[in-house]
């Protein structure tokens, strides 16, 4: 979707606000807020994909003046309730329903402790050969959908450069609906600085990104 | 007679306290009293995410391809099986590719569409990297971006900005600096920071001894 988290580009900025000296968590709430995010998703209901896609969903302005973890915040409420997880009522009250049934978490802290080194591999084996070769110079699709898409605004309608091939992988503009992996070859396409940003691009620098094959066809 | 309920649509965390603490708080409450979440289990990745994982995972993995090119080939050609061979795996390094720097190129990592950062290695990624600011400029600037961090490069060296789009995890393995012939692994993961595996500082110098 062509919302504000899409930044690629964008001018207007001022300076990288680095912050000297700088803790994991600023203020013990970023840390629960860490946790609790990446614990809902246990219940299954969400995957990466959905899980970015609420994100983008916060209103522009929200989306640039929240912190990181209060966007955190706001999408693991906003996901949980419209999967059916909590209630609107639920998050009004602060507590649960009177009605609610309790449940048991899906994962224990042994359980989340043992999953943190296998993570969540988003390659699959796929049959299709892959469509394009290291080498080959490809464009960029130009149409867009509303949903959860990976090709950033301004690497749309560009000719690049495959400069490497990553296997097939889990296709979040299906995968964040839930829908299926509908996995894709993956490919690393190098862009030229010039070619994104015309003649007044900064000298000598290229942009690389994962582009999924169907964002793509042959150049030439 | 229907009525129409105020704010019917608007986004459910706007029903949540403004403060961020308070707002955090109250979520945790909820989710805790519906037996949704194990609080022991958040207290347990708090506890990894502040002590165990973090930038010195992966100066271990650089300080190893300098000093054994056995390794270093590994790296290059398989990141996710050689930085495992040092114990570190999984969740946001699922895929690992590792570029790096020479005399004539440059690299520097982005996720211009949200906050993708190869955690095993890193840790969670510093504030300044989920900025708007990083993620619009570095790709269009890289150069005026990297020069804010104290890095001026010449306009001979080419610069390859990585835009983390899919769940492949970029880390740069900076130049080895002259002069440090004699340290060991320990003494050269030292020198690797932070900035330097992200693409917007160099390795430190060693001290004159």
């Amino acid at each position: 979707m062509d919302s504000v988290h899409d930044l690629g580009g964008v001018e207007g900025f001022g300076p990288i606000p680095v912050e000297a000296d700088e803790p994991v968590f600023h203020g013990t709430w970023e840390g629960r807020v860490l946790g609790l995010r990446f614990l809902m998703g246990f219940w299954g209901r969400w995957n990466i994909d959905g899980n970015r896609h609420s994100l983008e969903q916060l209103p522009p302005g929200d989306y640039l003046t929240m912190s990181y973890y209060e966007k955190w915040a706001a999408g693991v409420v906003n996901l949980s309730v419209e999967k059916g997880l909590i209630t609107r009522g639920e998050v009004r009250a602060g507590q649960p329903d009177a009605d609610a049934e309790r449940v048991t978490p899906p994962v224990d802290a042994a359980g989340v402790l043992a999953f943190l080194p296998k993570g969540r591999p988003s390659s699959r084996e796929i049959d299709a050969a892959p469509a394009f070769n290291l080498g080959d110079r490809v464009r960029t699709a130009r149409n867009m959908h509303s949903g959860h898409t990976r090709l950033p605004r301004y690497l749309r309608d560009r000719v690049g450069e495959i400069v490497l091939h990553h296997g097939a992988h889990v296709f979040p503009d299906i995968s964040f609906t839930m829908e299926g992996d509908a996995p894709q070859h993956l490919y690393a396409v190098r862009f030229d600085g010039r070619e994104i940003w015309g003649d007044e691009a900064e000298p000598g620098h290229c942009v690389t990104a994962d582009l999924w094959e169907s964002y793509l066809a042959p150049a030439d | 007679m229907t009525k129409k309920p105020p704010h019917d649509h608007s986004h459910p965390h706007t029903l949540l306290p403004s403060d961020p603490a308070l707002r955090a708080k109250a979520i945790e409450t909820l989710l805790v009293g519906k037996g949704l979440v194990d609080p022991a289990a958040v207290d347990a990745l708090v506890d990894t995410f502040s002590n165990d994982i973090g930038p010195r995972n992966g100066a271990q993995v650089v300080a190893r391809s300098w000093s054994d090119p056995d390794y270093r080939a590994r790296l290059l050609g398989d990141a996710t099986a050689a930085i495992a061979e040092l114990g570190f795996s999984g969740m946001q390094g699922e895929h690992m590719v590792a570029v790096e720097n020479s005399e004539r190129v440059h690299n520097v990592v982005v996720c211009t569409l949200c906050s993708c950062y190869p955690w095993p290695v890193l840790g969670l990624p510093p504030v300044w990297f989920k900025s708007p600011e990083y993620r619009a400029r570095v790709v269009r600037e890289p150069r005026a971006v990297i020069a804010e961090f104290g890095l001026e490069l010449s306009d001979d060296i080419e610069i390859r900005v990585w835009d983390s789009t899919a769940e492949i995890r970029y880390l740069v393995v900076p130049q080895r600096p002259a002069g440090t012939e004699a340290l060991d692994e320990v003494g050269l993961a030292d020198l690797v920071t932070r900035d330097s595996m992200i693409g917007t500082g160099l390795a430190m110098q060693p001290e004159a001894s």
